[in-house]
C-alpha cells in the first residue's frame, strides 16, 4: 500500500516536510517512487502566478525538441528552474536527464482569450508533448499549469528528495501531495507514480480501484484529450473528480456521491433526494470499487481526502490554525505538525469528505447524508 | 406377430435408436404404469413367445419342444413413436424395472425423421453441450496487494438498469430544467427470459408469477420475467403485479388485442415492452406455436381460433424496413404508456447485430437492446433452425458493448444478453462471464424451466417435444390431464431457491474481485479463457 501525505498550509513550506513525513512511514511502501505536487508557490514563481510552469524531465534532445515545439506556438521563456542532482545518482533510479520546471509567456492572442480557452491550451500543449516524447523517449511531462510544479521519479522518496536537492526556496509551495509508492500491480513506470494532475485538479491514492477498466473505458469514450495516461488504475479518479468539476458543475461535496453513492435505503431520507438519484443513475459508470483512500487538491487550492464505501483504507487529517496535514498514517501527522493537538484529528468515515479550504481554518466533514450545496 | 418381417428402408432396428430402453422382466410387475405416462408411446405392452426344447438325458425319448409366452415391455421403433429418454417410465416403475440409456453412436435415426416430407420439428434445446462461457475464468483476484470483499459480510448493490440512461450532463440539465427523461427501471441482472404463455402451461405460468412476485415483495429482489409473445392473463394485466413484467409484442402480434383493451385498466405500468424480431434457438424461423397447444383458453387470450398452428412471421410483416421497424415500433410502444415504460427491441444474435445497435443509439426512445445467442430459446422450431442457425452470444455482446465504447455510450442503452446462460448448469458464471464482457443484464428461460420446473430436456436431445404438447412434467402442455402434475406453488419455491443461490454465486465471484458497489459491467480485466484465439477475439487475457 502506498503512502500519502499532504499539506496545505497558509505560509509556503517546505516539500521536505512533507517527504520526511513520508519517511516516517517509510514500513508501509518499498519507495518505488515518489511523487510531488507543489501549488501556490512561495519562491520566485510567486511573482509570476498565471505563467503556466512546465514540469518535466527531459534529455539533451529532448529540450531542444521542446525549445522549437514552445517556440512554434510563440511562447517565451520567462524563467527556469533546473533541480540538478547533487549526490549519486540512487541505486534504482535511472539517469533521465535534467529535472526542470519552466515558467512561460505566453503568447498575446492567447492572452487574450478566455480563460478557458487558456487552459484547454495548456492542457493540450502538455498531452502533445508526453505524446512525443513518449515515441522517442526524450521528454516526460508531469503539468503544465500557472503557479503548480510536479516532480515525479522512481526510488526512495527521501534518497530521491535528496538526490534532487527539493529543499530550495524555489519550491516551497503552500499546498503539497506527496507519496512514496509501494509498486503492486503493475510495472514500474514514471506516469503511473502518483499524483495524478489534469487542468488543475490533483488526486492520490493508496490502494486498488477495481473498476479501473470499465471507467477508464468511459472516460476515453468522452472525447477530452486530457483523458489519457491510465498507467495506474487509480488515475481515473483524479479525472473524475475533473469530471465532476468541469463537465458536471458541480463541487468537492458531490465528488463522493459520484465515485460511492448512497444505497437507495440511504437516500430514501435524503433532502437532496431526486438529485442524488439522478447522479448515481447517470454516472453509473465512475462507481469505484475496491479499497482506496483519496487525497486531492482542487484548482483554487482546496484539499480533501474521502474514504471507499467501506472504509477499508486507513486515512487522518489533522493540524491547527494555518497548517493542516493530510496523511495515510497519524506517525506521519505526528512528525510533520507535531505541534497540534491530536485530539481534534479527524478519521473521514465511509460517507465522509473531509476538506480544508485554502484559507487553512479548520477540517470540515461534509457527510454524504447531510443536504448539499445548489449545483452552480 | 408377422412370422416374417417386412423390412423396408426405413425399417429401424431398437440399436438404430438414440435412447434405449432397458426392460428387466425379473422385476417388472407388469404394472402398466410406463406405457400408460411415456409422453410419446414410445412403449407398449408386448406379448413374447419362448420356445424351449427339453431333450432326455441319453436320448431315450424324442427331444420335444415346448412353447410359452409371458408379458413384457416392447420398444417401438417407428420414428414417430421412438423413445425421447425423457425418462418418466423409470419415474413411476415401483421397481426400477424400466429405464432409457443413451446410446448417441445410434445415429440412424436422423435420417430417418422425416417421415411423410415433414422435416422434423421440436422444441427445447441446441442438444450441442459445447459452452464458451464454461471456458471463461475470473483471473483477477484480489487476495495479496489488497484485502478482498467478504461474499458474505460485505454490503453487495448487485443491481443493474433497464432503460436508456442519460449522459450525466444531460441527465443533471433534465433535471434541473424539469424536462422529459426516458423511464429507468432498477432490476436485478438476472431476467427470467421470454417464454410465451401459449408456450407454458397455466400452471408452469402461475408459478412463475408468484415466485417473482414473491422475490419482489418479500425478498427486495427486484426479479423481472418477460412474457414472451401471446399475451398475457387478462387478470394479471390489471393486477399490481404488471410491473414485473415485461411485455412482449412479437412479429405475430399474439395477445396485443387484450394487452391494449387492458390500458385504461391497468394499475400498474408493466415493467418494459420488448418488441421481439428474434429469437436465438429459430433466428430467421419466427416463433411457431402449433395446433396441438392451442386449447380453448390460449386461442382466446391470443385472440385466434382454436386449434390452428400459429408460426409468427419472421419480421413484423407491418413494416418494411429497418428503420421503420425499429423506430416505429419503439416510439409507437413508448406513446401508447405516455413514455413511461421502457422499451427494446429482442434480437437473435447475428452479424448485424451492431448496425441494429448503432439505429438505437440515435433513437432517444430505445431502452436498450436484448441479444439471444443461438444456444438461447425455449420454443417449437425446426430441428435445422435451432442446430445450425444463429450466432454465438459472447461475441456478438463483445462486438455490441465494444461498438458502444467507441459511441461513448455504454451502460446507456443497456444490452441484455441472453443464450446458453447456464446450459451446463452453471449459472452464476456464465452470467458474470456476460456482464464481464458488456451485458448490463442477462436473461435465461431454459435454465430456468429446468431448475424451477423439473424440466427433463437436456443438451443430449432428451425430451424436447414441447412443441407437441405432451410434455411430461406439464410444463409445455396445454393439456390439464398433464399440466395438473405441476404445482405451481412448488414451482414459485423452486424459483425463489434459484434466485437466491443465483445471487449468492454471484457474490462469491464479484466479492473477491474486489466488486461490490456496482455491477462489473465491461470488467473484461478480469476475464481470461485457454483458447487463444477466443481471448483474441474478446480482448480478454490468454491463460493457459
Ligand atoms: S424414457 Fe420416456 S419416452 Fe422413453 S419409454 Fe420411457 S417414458 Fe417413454
Ligand atoms: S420436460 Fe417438457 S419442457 Fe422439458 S424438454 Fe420435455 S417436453 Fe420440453
Amino acid at each position: 500500500m502506498c503512502r500519502l501525505f499532504a499539506l496545505s498550509s497558509r505560509d509556503p513550506v517546505s516539500p521536505m516536510r512533507a517527504i520526511e513525513a513520508l519517511n516516517v512511514m517509510k514500513e508501509g511502501h518499498d519507495g518505488s517512487g515518489v511523487g510531488l505536487f507543489l501549488h501556490d508557490l512561495g519562491g520566485p514563481f510567486a511573482e509570476t502566478k498565471d505563467a503556466p510552469i512546465l514540469s518535466g524531465i527531459f534529455t539533451e534532445d529532448g529540450l531542444k525538441r521542446l525549445d522549437a515545439f514552445m517556440d512554434e506556438r510563440g511562447f517565451v521563456t520567462k524563467a527556469t528552474l533546473v533541480l540538478d542532482p547533487r549526490t549519486k545518482t540512487p541505486e534504482g533510479t535511472p539517469i533521465r536527464g535534467v529535472y526542470m520546471a519552466r515558467a512561460y509567456e505566453i503568447p498575446a492572442d492567447l492572452k487574450a482569450a478566455s480563460k478557458a480557452e487558456r487552459e484547454l491550451t495548456y492542457m493540450a500543449i502538455r498531452v502533445a508533448l508526453r505524446l512525443t516524447g513518449e515515441e522517442r523517449d526524450d521528454i516526460r511531462v508531469f503539468s503544465f499549469w500557472p503557479d503548480t510544479i510536479m516532480v515525479k521519479e522512481v526510488g526512495d522518496p527521501l534518497t530521491v528528495a535528496e538526490y534532487l536537492g527539493l529543499d530550495r526556496p524555489e519550491l516551497f509551495a503552500r499546498r503539497i501531495l506527496a507519496q512514496g509508492r509501494q509498486n503492486t500491480n503493475y510495472a514500474i513506470n514514471l506516469y503511473a507514480c502518483h499524483p495524478f494532475f489534469l487542468q488543475g485538479v490533483c488526486t492520490m491514492t493508496n490502494g486498488e480501484n477495481t473498476a479501473f477498466i470499465p471507467i477508464k473505458e468511459y472516460l476515453l469514450s468522452r472525447g477530452f484529450a486530457g483523458y489519457m495516461g491510465y498507467q495506474s488504475d487509480s488515475e481515473v479518479f483524479a479525472h473524475i473528480m475533473h469530471f465532476t468539476l468541469s463537465r458536471l458543475g458541480l463541487g468537492i461535496e458531490y465528488y463522493k456521491h459520484v465515485i460511492t453513492p448512497l444505497s437507495d435505503t440511504e437516500m430514501e431520507g435524503h433532502p437532496d433526494r431526486a438529485l442524488l438519484g439522478r447522479i448515481k443513475q447517470t454516472c453509473r459508470k465512475l462507481i469505484i470499487d475496491g479499497p482506496n483512500c483519496v487525497i486531492g487538491c482542487l484548482p483554487e487550492g482546496t484539499m480533501f481526502m474521502v474514504q471507499d464505501r467501506k472504509k477499508l483504507r486507513p486515512g487522518v487529517v489533522g493540524g491547527h490554525d494555518g497548517i493542516f496535514a493530510f496523511s495515510s498514517e497519524i506517525c506521519g501527522l505526528d512528525a510533520a505538525i507535531p505541534d497540534r493537538d491530536p485530539r481534534a484529528d479527524v478519521q473521514p468515515m465511509h460517507l465522509d469528505t473531509a476538506i480544508v479550504r485554502p484559507e487553512c481554518q479548520e477540517v470540515t466533514l461534509c457527510n454524504q447524508l447531510q443536504s448539499l450545496p445548489r449545483p452552480h | 406377430m408377422q412370422s416374417t418381417a417386412v423390412i423396408t428402408p426405413s425399417t429401424l432396428s431398437v440399436v438404430d435408436l438414440p435412447w434405449q430402453v432397458e426392460w428387466n422382466k425379473d422385476t417388472c410387475t407388469l404394472c402398466g404404469r410406463c406405457t400408460s405416462v411415456c409422453p410419446v408411446s414410445a412403449i407398449e405392452l408386448g406379448v413374447f413367445r419362448k420356445r424351449s426344447v427339453e431333450a432326455t438325458i441319453a436320448l431315450q425319448k424324442k427331444p420335444t419342444n415346448s412353447y410359452s409366452i409371458y408379458y413384457g415391455i416392447r420398444q417401438r421403433t417407428d420414428p414417430a413413436y421412438r423413445c425421447i429418454g425423457c425418462g418418466m417410465c423409470n419415474m413411476v416403475c415401483p421397481n426400477n424395472a424400466i429405464a432409457p440409456r443413451l446410446r448417441p453412436e445410434a445415429t440412424t435415426l436422423k435420417f430417418h425423421n422425416n417421415r411423410g416430407g415433414a422435416a422434423r420439428t421440436r422444441g427445447g434445446r441446441r442438444n450441442d453441450t459445447g459452452s464458451l462461457l464454461d471456458q471463461i475464468k475470473f483471473i483477477r483476484i484480489s487476495m495479496l496487494t489488497d484485502p478482498a470483499l467478504d461474499a458474505g459480510r460485505h454490503e453487495f448493490e448487485l443491481r443493474t438498469l433497464l432503460g436508456r440512461v442519460l449522459p450525466p450532463e444531460d441527465g443533471l440539465a433534465a433535471l434541473a430544467d424539469n424536462a422529459w427523461v426516458p423511464a429507468v427501471r432498477e432490476i436485478y441482472p438476472l431476467m427470467i427470459g421470454s417464454m410465451s404463455f401459449g408456450a407454458l402451461s397455466p400452471n408452469m405460468w402461475e408459478g412463475l408469477v408468484m415466485g417473482v412476485s414473491y422475490l419482489n415483495e418479500e425478498l427486495g429482489m427486484p426479479v423481472r420475467m418477460c412474457t414472451g409473445e401471446g399475451g398475457c392473463p387478462p387478470r394479471l394485466l390489471r393486477s399490481r403485479f404488471l410491473k414485473y413484467m415485461v411485455l412482449q409484442i412479437a412479429s405475430g402480434y399474439f395477445g396485443w388485442d387484450e394487452i391494449i383493451k387492458a390500458l385504461p385498466d391497468m394499475k400498474e405500468d408493466p415493467c418494459a415492452i420488448e418488441i421481439k424480431y428474434g429469437q436465438g434457438a429459430k433466428p430467421g424461423d419466427g416463433g411457431l406455436l402449433m395446433w396441438y397447444k392451442v386449447n380453448k383458453l390460449i386461442a382466446a387470450i391470443r385472440g385466434v381460433p382454436q386449434g390452428v398452428s400459429l408460426p409468427s412471421p419472421p419480421t413484423h410483416q407491418t413494416q418494411y424496413s429497418i428503420e421503420e421497424s425499429v423506430a416505429k415500433m419503439i416510439q409507437s410502444m413508448s406513446m401508447a404508456w405516455g413514455f413511461r415504460v421502457p422499451v427494446y427491441p429482442k434480437i437473435s444474435g447475428t452479424t448485424t447485430s451492431t448496425a441494429v445497435l448503432n439505429n438505437l443509439v440515435r433513437n432517444p426512445y430505445a431502452a436498450g437492446l436484448a441479444i439471444d445467442g443461438e444456444d438461447g430459446g425455449t420454443g417449437a422450431a425446426y430441428n435445422v433452425s435451432m442446430n445450425h442457425m444463429g450466432h454465438p452470444i459472447a461475441t456478438n455482446l463483445r462486438d455490441c458493448y465494444e461498438n458502444l465504447c467507441i459511441a461513448g455510450k455504454q451502460n446507456e442503452i443497456p444490452l441484455i444478453a441472453g443464450g446458453g446462460i447456464g446450459k451446463n448448469g452453471n449459472l452464476a458464471a456464465n452470467a458474470a462471464a456476460l456482464i464481464m464482457l458488456g451485458a448490463s443484464a442477462v436473461q435465461s428461460g431454459k435454465y430456468i424451466m429446468q431448475a424451477a420446473a423439473g424440466c427433463l430436456g437436456s443438451e443430449h436431445d432428451r425430451c424436447n417435444v414441447c412443441n407437441i404438447g405432451v410434455c411430461p412434467k406439464g410444463i409445455t402442455s396445454q393439456d390439464p390431464r398433464l399440466y395438473r402434475r405441476l404445482d405451481p406453488e412448488l414451482v414459485a419455491e423452486r424459483l425463489v431457491d434459484v434466485f437466491l443461490s443465483f445471487d449468492t454465486e454471484l457474490r462469491k465471484i464479484v466479492a473477491p474481485l474486489g466488486r461490490s458497489t456496482s455491477l462489473p459491467v465491461g470488467m473484461s480485466d478480469a476475464l481470461g479463457i485457454g483458447d487463444y484465439h477466443a481471448a483474441n477475439r474478446l480482448k480478454i487475457k490468454y491463460v493457459v
